[in-house]
C-alpha cells in the first residue's frame, strides 16, 4: 500500500529543488483538495510534478499523499512545517513514504479471491 | 311663448307632410312587394336579390323621413320642457302642452307604423330566405319616449322587434339614457335628498358645541378673577389696618402676575381653542378636570372666607402668599390636564386594523390609550390621507356579471304548452344558474384578462400622447425674454393650448378604468397648468391619473361626505381595550376597526468585548519545492 520513493535533490545555484508542489496541512481547508478521497483528510498531497525533475525521475506522481519524509510524520503537520521538512538545506536526499489511490486498488484487487 | 307655439304648429305641419310622404312610400312599397311576389324569376335573378333591392331602396327613403320626424320631435320635446319650466300663463301653457302631446302622439303613431312595416319587411324576407338568428337583444333599450310624461302611454305599445344588426335604425331611435340633457341622474336626486336632510342635526350640533365653550369661558373668568379678588378684597374692606409689606410683597405680585398670564395662555391653548371635530358624547377628562378646578376654587374661597374675611387678618403678606399658592395649584392642575389630554395618548399600546367594507383596503395604525370616540377621530384623520379614494363604479361591475347572465336567460318550451308553465320555467332557470356557477370562473378569468389588456393598450396610447404634448411646451429662456420667438403664454393658457391633443386619450383611459367621475375637465387643466409651472415631466403629470390617490386629493365631495356615524357595542367614552370593535359609517361605505393590544416585549442584553473578534483563514495554498 505504501511506496518508498527516494528523490535526489537537484542543485540549482544556491537552491535545492525537488521538482514538485505540495498542498494540504492541518491549517488548510481540506474540502478543496481535489486528490483526497475523504474530504476531511488534512494530509500533505502532491499537487504537481514538473516533468523531468528529480521527483518525476524518482517516480512520484500527482495525487500521492506523503506520509513520512525521512522518518518524520507528515499526516499531522501544518503546511509550512511540511515545506520546511522537505527543503532542509543540509540534506541532499529525501526518502518519502507515499500512498496512492491506484496502489490501494491494485492491492485490494490482488487480495480479492478470484 | 307664442314663438314656441308657432314652432309646435309648424312641427305639426311638417309632420303631416312627412306622414303623407310616408303613406305614399308605404303604398309604393306594398305595390313593389306584391309585384315581386307575383313574378319571381322574370329577370333570372333570385327572389332574395329582388327583395333585397326593393327593401334597400325603400329603406333609404324611410330613413330620410324618419330622420326628419326625429328632428322635429326633438324640437317639440324641448319646447315642452321649456313650457313646463315657466311659471305663469297657465291656460295658454295648457293649450301648448296639449298641442305638444298631440304632435307627439302623431309622431309616435307614425313611428310605430313604420316599425311595424319594417318588421313585416324583415319577416317576409326571412320567410323566403331562412336564416338562423340567435335571439335578438330584445331588452327595453329601444323604447321610444321623449319626456317621461309624453302621451305614448296612451298608445298601444306593440313594437315589432327592431333588428339590432341594422346600425342605422339604432341611431335614429330615441332611447332613454341615464344622463340626457333634460333628465336628472340618480346621483343628482340622491344629492338633493341629502341636502334637504342637512340643516336638522346641524342646528342641534351648534348648541351642543356652544354650551361647553360657554362653561369653559365662565370657569376661565373665575380662575382669572379669584386671585385678584383675594388681593383686592382686603384692600377694599379694611385698608387702614393692613400691614404694609415691602419688597417681598412686590416680588410676590410680580410672580403672581406672570403666573396668571402663563395660566391664561395655557388654558386658552388647551381648552378654549376650536376642536377639530365634534364628538358624539361628553369628553370625560375635560369634564373631570373642570370639576376639579371648580372644587379647588371653592375650597380656596371657603378658606378665604373663613380665615381671612371673617377674622379680618391684617398680615397682607400672608394674604398675598395665599393668592400665589392658589395660582401655583392651578398651574399644577393645568399640568395634570396636559398630561391627561395630550401626553397620555402618545405612547402607543394598541394596534388598530382599519378595513374599508366595500373593497377591503386595509391599514394598520398604532395608538395610545384613548377613548373610543377619540380613537375614531384619529382613524378618520388618517383615513383621509392614507386610503385611496372610494370608487363606487368599480364595485358595480362585479355585481352585474351574474345578474346580467340570469336576466338574459329565456325559457322556450319545445314540447308544446306544458301544464305548469311558470314552475317549469323557474326550474329550468335554476338548472341553468347551477350550470353557470360551475363555469363562471372561466368567464371571470377571460373577462379580467380582456380588461387588463384593454387598460394596458389605452395606457400606452395615453403615455405617448402626453409625452408628445409636453414636447410642445417649453419654458421661456432668459435670453429669449427680450425677443420671444412666438406667443408668450402664462401657465393656464399654455395648459389650455396643449390640452386638446391629449384630451381624447386621457378621457378614454379614465373611462376604461372607471375614474371619469373623479376628474372634471377643469381639474385636469388645472393640474396640467400646475405641472407645467413646476417643470414636471409627463410621467409626473400622469401619476395622479394612473394611480388613485388619497381621498383628500379629490376635494371633500360635499357636506354629506364629512358626516360619519360611530357604531359601537360598548359605550363610546369607554377606553380602548384589546378586542374592541367599532364601525364608522358613511353614506356610501363603512370602515370597520378592530383593536389588538401591542405585545409587551422583553429585551435582554449581551455584552460583546470589542477585542473578542478573532478569525482564522481557511486556504488551500500550494507550495512548489
Amino acid at each position: 500500500m505504501f511506496q518508498r520513493i527516494e528523490i535526489q535533490k537537484l542543485r540549482d545555484g544556491d537552491n535545492l529543488i525537488l521538482g514538485f508542489s505540495i498542498g494540504g496541512g492541518i491549517d488548510q481547508d481540506p474540502g478543496q483538495n481535489p486528490f483526497s478521497e475523504d474530504k476531511t483528510d488534512k494530509g500533505i498531497y502532491v499537487t504537481r510534478v514538473s516533468k523531468g525533475g528529480p521527483a518525476d525521475v524518482a517516480g512520484l506522481m500527482t495525487g500521492d499523499k506523503i506520509m513520512q519524509v525521512n522518518g518524520w510524520d507528515m499526516t499531522m503537520v501544518t503546511h509550512d512545517q511540511a515545506r520546511k521538512r522537505l527543503t532542509k538545506k543540509n540534506e541532499d536526499v529525501v526518502r518519502l513514504l507515499v500512498t496512492r489511490k491506484s496502489l490501494e486498488d491494485v492491492v485490494r484487487q490482488s487480495m480479492m479471491p478470484h | 311663448m307664442w314663438k314656441s307655439m308657432k314652432e309646435i304648429l309648424q312641427g305639426k305641419i311638417v309632420i303631416r307632410s312627412l306622414s303623407q310622404t310616408y303613406d305614399y312610400e308605404v303604398r309604393e312599397y306594398n305595390h313593389d312587394f306584391n309585384r315581386v311576389g307575383s313574378e319571381p324569376s322574370a329577370r333570372g335573378e333570385t327572389v332574395d336579390a329582388v327583395y333585397n333591392t326593393v327593401i334597400a331602396e325603400h329603406r333609404t327613403r324611410y330613413r330620410i323621413t324618419l330622420a326628419g320626424m326625429f328632428l322635429r320631435r326633438q324640437e317639440c320635446s324641448v319646447a315642452l320642457v321649456n313650457r313646463a319650466g315657466l311659471p305663469n300663463r297657465r291656460r295658454q301653457s295648457n293649450i301648448c302642452q296639449r298641442a305638444c302631446f298631440n304632435s307627439f302622439t302623431e309622431i309616435s303613431a307614425t313611428e310605430q307604423t313604420l316599425f311595424h312595416l319594417k318588421g313585416t319587411c324583415e319577416r317576409s324576407r326571412d320567410r323566403h330566405k331562412p336564416r338562423s338568428r340567435d335571439g335578438s337583444n330584445r331588452s327595453d333599450r329601444n323604447v321610444t319616449t321623449g319626456t317621461p310624461s309624453a302621451g305614448t302611454g296612451a298608445l298601444d305599445q306593440t313594437p315589432a322587434g327592431t333588428d339590432p344588426q341594422d346600425d342605422n335604425w339604432a341611431e335614429t331611435t330615441t332611447a332613454v339614457t341615464g344622463t340626457s340633457d333634460h333628465s336628472l341622474s340618480q346621483e343628482d336626486l340622491a344629492g338633493f335628498a341629502k341636502v334637504i336632510e342637512g340643516p336638522g342635526p346641524l342646528r342641534r350640533g351648534r348648541l351642543a358645541r356652544l354650551l361647553p365653550l360657554g362653561l369653559t369661558l365662565l370657569l376661565g373668568l373665575l380662575v382669572l378673577l379669584t386671585p385678584l379678588a383675594f388681593l383686592a378684597l382686603p384692600q377694599l374692606l379694611w385698608a387702614d389696618r393692613l400691614q404694609a409689606c415691602g419688597t417681598a410683597c412686590e416680588g410676590l405680585f410680580l410672580s403672581l402676575a406672570f403666573k396668571l398670564l402663563v395660566l391664561l395662555l395655557a388654558g386658552w391653548a388647551l381648552f378654549v381653542r376650536r376642536p377639530r371635530a365634534a364628538l358624539p358624547r361628553l369628553a370625560v377628562f375635560r369634564a373631570l378636570l373642570a370639576l376639579l378646578t371648580l372644587l379647588l376654587l371653592l375650597s380656596y374661597w371657603l378658606f378665604f372666607g373663613v380665615r381671612i374675611l371673617d377674622s379680618q387678618d391684617v398680615n397682607y403678606q400672608g394674604i398675598v402668599q395665599f393668592a400665589v399658592s392658589l395660582v401655583d395649584t392651578l398651574l399644577f392642575t393645568h399640568y395634570l390636564a396636559v398630561v391627561l389630554l395630550e401626553v397620555r395618548q402618545l405612547q402607543s399600546c394598541f394596534s388598530l386594523c382599519v378595513i374599508r367594507s366595500t373593497d377591503g383596503e386595509t391599514r394598520h395604525y398604532n395608538l395610545g390609550q384613548l377613548s373610543i370616540q377619540r380613537a375614531a377621530l384619529v382613524v378618520l384623520e388618517r383615513y383621509y390621507s392614507d386610503f385611496s379614494v372610494h370608487n363606487s363604479a368599480l364595485l358595480t361591475a362585479a355585481k352585474s356579471r351574474t345578474a346580467k347572465y340570469l336576466a338574459d336567460l329565456k325559457v322556450y318550451s319545445v314540447d308544446g304548452p306544458s301544464s305548469d308553465g311558470a314552475a317549469s320555467q323557474s326550474r329550468a332557470k335554476m338548472a341553468a344558474a347551477a350550470r353557470h356557477r360551475d363555469t363562471s370562473h372561466n368567464e371571470l378569468y377571460y373577462e379580467e384578462a380582456d380588461h387588463e389588456r384593454r387598460v394596458r393598450k389605452r395606457r400606452a396610447r395615453l403615455v405617448v400622447a402626453v409625452e408628445e404634448a409636453f414636447t410642445h411646451v417649453r419654458r421661456l429662456q432668459e435670453e429669449e425674454k427680450k425677443k420671444p420667438p412666438g406667443d408668450v403664454l402664462d401657465p393656464r393658457e399654455a395648459a389650455q393650448a396643449v390640452f386638446p391633443s391629449m384630451a381624447r386619450a386621457l378621457q378614454k383611459y379614465l373611462r376604461t378604468t372607471r375614474q371619469q367621475h373623479c376628474h372634471s375637465m377643469e381639474s385636469i387643466q388645472q393640474h396640467l397648468a400646475f405641472c407645467i409651472t413646476h417643470s414636471m415631466t409627463p410621467k409626473a403629470f400622469l401619476e395622479s391619473y394612473l394611480n388613485p390617490g388619497p381621498t383628500l386629493q379629490y376635494g371633500c365631495g360635499g357636506p354629506q361626505a364629512l358626516q360619519w356615524t360611530l357604531v359601537c357595542e360598548a359605550s363610546v367614552t369607554s377606553p380602548l381595550r384589546d378586542g374592541t370593535e367599532f364601525q364608522l359609517r358613511n353614506a356610501d361605505f363603512s370602515l370597520v376597526v378592530s383593536t389588538k393590544a401591542l405585545p409587551s416585549l422583553k429585551l435582554t442584553e449581551e455584552y460583546v468585548h470589542p477585542k473578542s473578534h478573532k478569525f482564522v483563514l481557511l486556504l488551500q495554498s500550494e507550495t512548489s519545492i
